[in-house]
């Protein structure tokens, strides 16, 4: 049964996160979901672009993943880091330039064949809602060719949503809000089609 | 914590809600005498005004023929101008929600300290304005309570002026008041913030343009997909017509449930008035354990 229809309640509306989130949203070691340099740790970086392909400064990334062994991460502490516990959580402004980072680890498959992915919430100034999408890991082809997702989308748009891998093992996975090479945005609620 | 503001981001900058747009490029810099210089180019309310009510009578005829109601807000709303260049064009593709997805980050006392649910104590001493409480609780579209989450809360001061370096808006700065809040939701999804009610605040989508008083809001559910960022507003609001960034959500009843309530029994005599403001995320799509359906706390035993 799908439990979406279940649904009693309507949901409450989102608005932008407008401009001024800069004081409020970002905290400390925010995008380090473990310390820079740590067995494992890979850079995860791109750049947030509008429909004229221009950067744009005023963008705000959150990251959720499962751990290097594709265990989804149950622990408290993503806000006060302890340096040790994998929260799977991170947040990343974007800079003047557009880019923004995280520190973190390749994310395990959460079943034996699945393709493994980051879930990845946008918000920006102007962007009157956050969408949703995912960054896939580039390497299991056989996975990401069984991926329900990635299947049910032509080879340009899917694309958009396999991260490349930097030559220093870390990932480069862009955002475009609009227009050509346009990320696919996620909606999850009611039934597939 | 005031004490933990970022100051790279901080100190970005200066720039003003739009000046990096296209659209308002010509707009005007410098204010004198609250009056812009050189506001030849920026558009009047009453364009503003004229193509919102053309997308509200569109969505009003297309209620009446059927169309299902709209309950967020358009990604694409012009009357917004920041909005034209940043949003998607093609539909949002229909995924199932999987894995990770289907959890969501755990918050708890050793991210939040009680304290941070006061906005009215980071500093030394009282923040100017309206000392209000406002409080609700976080519910599921199943009409569960989300228990042991994080709300995140910011807003400009009394006199309409966030204290982020990019807000150029010469209203006066508050020692005493920085505007930022947290708390994680009590086991029934409560949550409760004592603050000083936000002034209105101009900003340059077109000339004269003012946001009505609001406090953002940012949540999470129990699952990634419930994720959300929003504004909470007042009750009775003049501004409420004139502003795209709420009429972008077209429906009215939509519209409304952002909007806070007055609650007299719950105000405090000599000391702060109440509101009350409920959220309601989506509904779940996983099949909870027997704990979680029970309303159970998150993790928070550490």
């Amino acid at each position: 049964m799908n439990k979406a229809s279940m649904s009693k309640l309507t949901p409450t509306p989102g608005q932008t996160v407008g401009p001024f989130y800069g004081y409020a949203l970002p905290f400390t070691k925010d995008r380090e979901l473990l310390a820079p340099g740590s067995p494992g740790s890979i850079r995860l970086q791109g750049v947030v672009y509008d429909g004229a392909g221009h950067p744009i400064p005023d963008a705000i990334l959150e990251i959720w993943q499962a751990d290097a062994e594709g265990n989804v991460p149950h622990h408290t502490g993503s806000l006060v880091r302890d340096g040790y516990t994998f929260t799977g959580f991170g947040r990343s402004a974007v800079g003047n330039t557009g880019v923004f980072t995280f520190t973190t680890v390749n994310p395990g498959p959460t079943d034996d064949d699945a393709a493994p992915f980051i879930s990845v919430a946008v918000f920006a100034r102007g962007l009157m809602n956050r969408l949703f999408t995912r960054i896939y890991l580039p390497e299991n082809e056989k996975a990401l060719a069984a991926d329900p997702l990635l299947s049910s989308l032509d080879p340009e748009r899917r694309k958009t949503l396999i991260a490349r891998r930097d030559a220093d093992g870390g990932l480069t996975w862009d955002v475009r809000l609009q227009g050509e090479g346009e990320t696919v945005f996620l909606d999850f609620e009611g039934s597939s089609k | 914590m005031p004490e933990e503001i970022n100051l790279e981001i901080y100190n970005a900058d200066p720039l003003t809600e739009d000046v990096s747009d296209e659209a308002t490029k010509a707009a005007p810099k410098t204010y004198a005498s609250g009056v812009p210089a050189g506001d030849t180019a920026a558009e009047s309310q009453a364009d503003l005004s004229a193509e919102m009510k053309a997308l509200g009578d569109a969505y009003a005829q297309a209620l009446r023929n059927g169309a299902p109601a709209e309950i967020q807000p358009r990604l694409d709303y012009p009357p917004y101008r920041s909005s034209v260049l940043r949003h998607p064009t093609k539909d949002l593709h229909h995924a199932d929600p999987e894995t990770i997805e289907l959890y969501s980050p755990a918050f708890g006392h050793m991210d939040v300290h009680a304290l941070e649910a006061d906005l009215t104590i980071q500093h030394n001493g009282e923040p100017l304005g309206e000392r209000i409480v406002v409080s609700g609780r976080v519910l599921d579209g199943d009409g569960r309570p989300v228990a042991g989450q994080l709300v995140e809360i910011w807003q400009a001061n009394s006199a309409g002026r966030y204290i982020h370096k990019r807000d150029q808006h010469p209203a006066p700065l508050d020692p005493n008041f920085t505007g930022v809040g947290r708390c994680i939701t009590g086991a029934d999804g409560s949550y409760r913030f004592t603050t000083i009610k936000p002034g209105a605040y101009p900003w340059k989508n077109h000339l004269n343009a003012w946001r009505p008083a609001h406090i953002h809001f940012s949540l999470f559910g129990q699952e990634f997909t419930q994720r959300i960022v929003t504004q909470m507003y007042f009750p009775g609001d003049q501004l409420f017509p004139l502003d795209p960034i709420y009429q972008s959500i077209v429906d009215q009843d939509a519209r409304d449930r952002l909007v806070a309530t007055y609650n007299h029994e719950q105000t405090k005599p000599e000391w702060a008035l109440a509101y009350n403001w409920d959220i309601v995320l989506t509904g779940s799509k996983r099949t909870w354990t027997e704990n979680e359906a029970l309303g159970e706390a998150g993790d928070d035993n550490e």
